[in-house]
């Protein structure tokens, strides 16, 4: 009983960071489910958004236009993926890490040279985060304020991306992701729309980053660690719940639905004496068990078939023999 | 029309799996030509259908559309003036997408792709008309997705779409051999219709050789890379599958052996 009441508690941040977390979800989405690359860059942008919005803020920067250039930073990164991967004809998994793997260095930079950088409230050396402006705009406590705008940049998010998918563009990108021959051969570049798709999906991350760091009060180089894989998390636990057959807004929610409800399960194990320590193990572990469910279940209904199959020769056999 | 020259394509140059594909190919098409190629396995005759349509760059040689030099143009560049029809029902179509969602896509070939809706409603009834002559029960069935059609009903939907912006040149690279007889008859029958009624210049690798009687105003042979015979007009009109097999054995000197090209 005390546990619910602790985790009821714990609800509202939840979730607010299951909703700012699902935005970097999103950007999962589109590159791993809508174009099937797995985009390794997601660990780098999420890092990049949250450091440069750090860095910008810190220095006195309008919170606003630090997570703009947070966004536009994220863009610059999946752009370059996007190159290494279609110009340079490197495998995809393999240009995302090169690009991860330089973010960090730039991410180091950003920070100068520190690891990372705070954005305090109190005190002389104080900033204004977004949600501290929203709440001190509206009168509204920092709890309602951060649920308030995860919920509203998720409604914003879902609807600008239905759009964008149904347009002639979004069509091609989507189609791109299922079958390049087609695509080439009605005349579309499928170069150019992985490189769209990438430079939306990590525009998406960054400005996950940037909310993150905004909402935890500093940028860590080390914050984007696993981010792909609690992505996919998301992702996963979203398909488990409303399926995989809905419309694509549906889809689009489901994502975010279930980047909320990861961050319960994380609360509630936490709350049971978890070492934090253990977390990406857990998350790792989780998205292995759900990726493997699938594969279980055809491999024991295959065996099932075969079995009775099997049997009914058998029958047949014994009934000659006789 | 369309302008072949000394057309050259080796694949794995230098390994050991080399494969002489084409030995300098020549083909002159003329406008409204519908040209029937046949050949043994490996003659060359889909690496040439690739050649014309970019999926693969050539070694050597020349290729001309329309008087336009296109022998370093990408595939999608091309694919303005080139519909595409191709063995795998599979790969002319977005399975997880819906038939009106490909028609839309196909319906924007060679045309700018911009932020407006992808499928509008005028459109809509204009697939429903278009759908309706292949008697498939496609036009009902608008938001379905693709994946969920049989292989002939896919094949159907691909020639629809390689069509319905009127291609400068139609290539079809055995495009109903995966499919039963009955349905590869009726596509087939479609394919014939659609290219008289748009009066299409099409050139259709088939191993049928009744077929490739039957159908078009010129035939050619190809064998280990080359064009072997090229025939057209009332030449063409006259031949029986006899003759081809005769030409088939003056060329190589041995018995017709292909046993997927006796399957006449």
């Amino acid at each position: 009983m005390e546990l619910l009441a602790s985790i009821m508690k714990n609800l509202p941040d939840a979730i607010s960071l299951g909703l700012v977390w699902g935005i970097m979800a999103i950007g999962v989405y589109i590159t791993f489910k809508v174009l099937d690359i797995a985009d390794m860059t997601v660990d780098g942008t999420f890092a990049l958004g949250g450091c440069m919005v750090a860095a910008t803020v810190a220095a006195g920067w309008n919170p606003v236009l630090s997570s703009l250039l947070a966004i536009l930073c994220g863009m610059v990164a999946g752009f370059v993926t996007g190159i290494l991967h279609t110009k340079l004809k490197i495998p995809a998994i393999l240009a995302g890490i090169l690009t991860m793997l330089s973010l960090y260095s730039v991410n180091l930079m950003i920070l100068g040279g520190k690891s990372n950088i705070g954005m305090s409230q109190f005190g002389e050396q104080s900033v204004e985060t977004i949600p501290d402006k929203i709440a001190a705009l509206f009168g509204i406590s920092a709890k309602v304020t951060n649920v308030s705008i995860g919920l509203i940049l998720a409604i914003v998010i879902i609807m600008g991306l239905y759009w964008f998918f149904g347009t002639e563009q979004g069509c091609l990108i989507r189609a791109t992701g299922i079958n390049e021959a087609m695509v080439k051969a009605q005349g579309g570049n499928t170069d150019s729309m992985k490189i769209v798709g990438l430079i939306i999906a990590n525009g998406f991350v960054a400005l996950s980053g940037a909310l993150v760091a905004q909402i935890q009060r500093y940028g860590d180089v080390g914050m984007g660690t696993g981010t792909i894989v609690i992505g996919l998390a998301s992702i996963i636990i979203g398909e488990v719940i409303f399926g995989t057959k809905g419309s694509f807004k549906i889809r689009i929610a489901s994502v975010f639905f279930g980047s909320i409800i990861y961050r319960v399960i994380i609360a509630v194990v936490l709350l049971l004496g978890f070492n934090p320590n253990n977390l990406k193990l857990l998350t790792a572990v989780l998205v292995i068990a759900a990726l493997s469910v699938p594969v279980v279940r055809e491999h024991i209904s295959e065996k099932k078939r075969i079995n009775a199959n099997m049997k009914k020769y058998e029958e047949v056999d014994t009934n000659v023999g006789a | 029309m369309l302008v072949l020259k000394d057309v050259c394509k080796t694949f794995n140059r230098g390994s050991a799996n080399e494969k002489v594909a084409l030995q300098g190919v020549n083909l002159n098409v003329q406008d409204g030509d519908f040209i029937t190629v046949i050949g043994g396995n490996g003659a060359g005759k889909s690496t040439m259908l690739n050649m014309i349509s970019g999926a693969f760059p050539l070694d050597s040689g020349l290729i001309k559309i329309g008087g336009e030099n296109v022998t370093n143009q990408p595939e999608h560049i091309r694919a303005k003036r080139i519909g595409r029809v191709f063995q795998d029902p599979m790969k002319g179509t977005a399975g997880d997408m819906w038939i009106e969602e490909n028609l839309a896509i196909a319906m924007r070939r060679g045309k700018k792709r911009g932020l407006k809706w992808g499928v509008t409603k005028e459109e809509r009834e204009l697939y429903k008309k278009l759908l309706a002559p292949f008697d498939l029960g496609l036009e009902d069935r608008l938001q379905t997705k693709v994946s969920l059609l049989s292989g002939g009903q896919r094949q159907a939907l691909t020639l629809l779409m390689a069509t319905i912006q009127k291609p400068d040149l139609l290539l079809l690279d055995e495009h109903t051999a995966a499919l039963d007889p009955k349905t590869a008859a009726k596509v087939l029958a479609m394919t014939d219709e659609l290219i008289k009624e748009n009066k299409l210049t099409a050139i259709m690798v088939t191993h049928n050789m009744k077929d490739a009687i039957k159908y078009g105003n010129r035939l050619i042979m190809m064998m280990n890379g080359k064009i072997i015979y090229d025939v057209s007009g009332e030449e063409k009109s006259n031949l029986k599958v006899s003759d081809l097999l005769k030409k088939f054995e003056i060329s190589t000197g041995e018995e017709f052996a292909n046993d997927r090209m006796m399957l006449v």
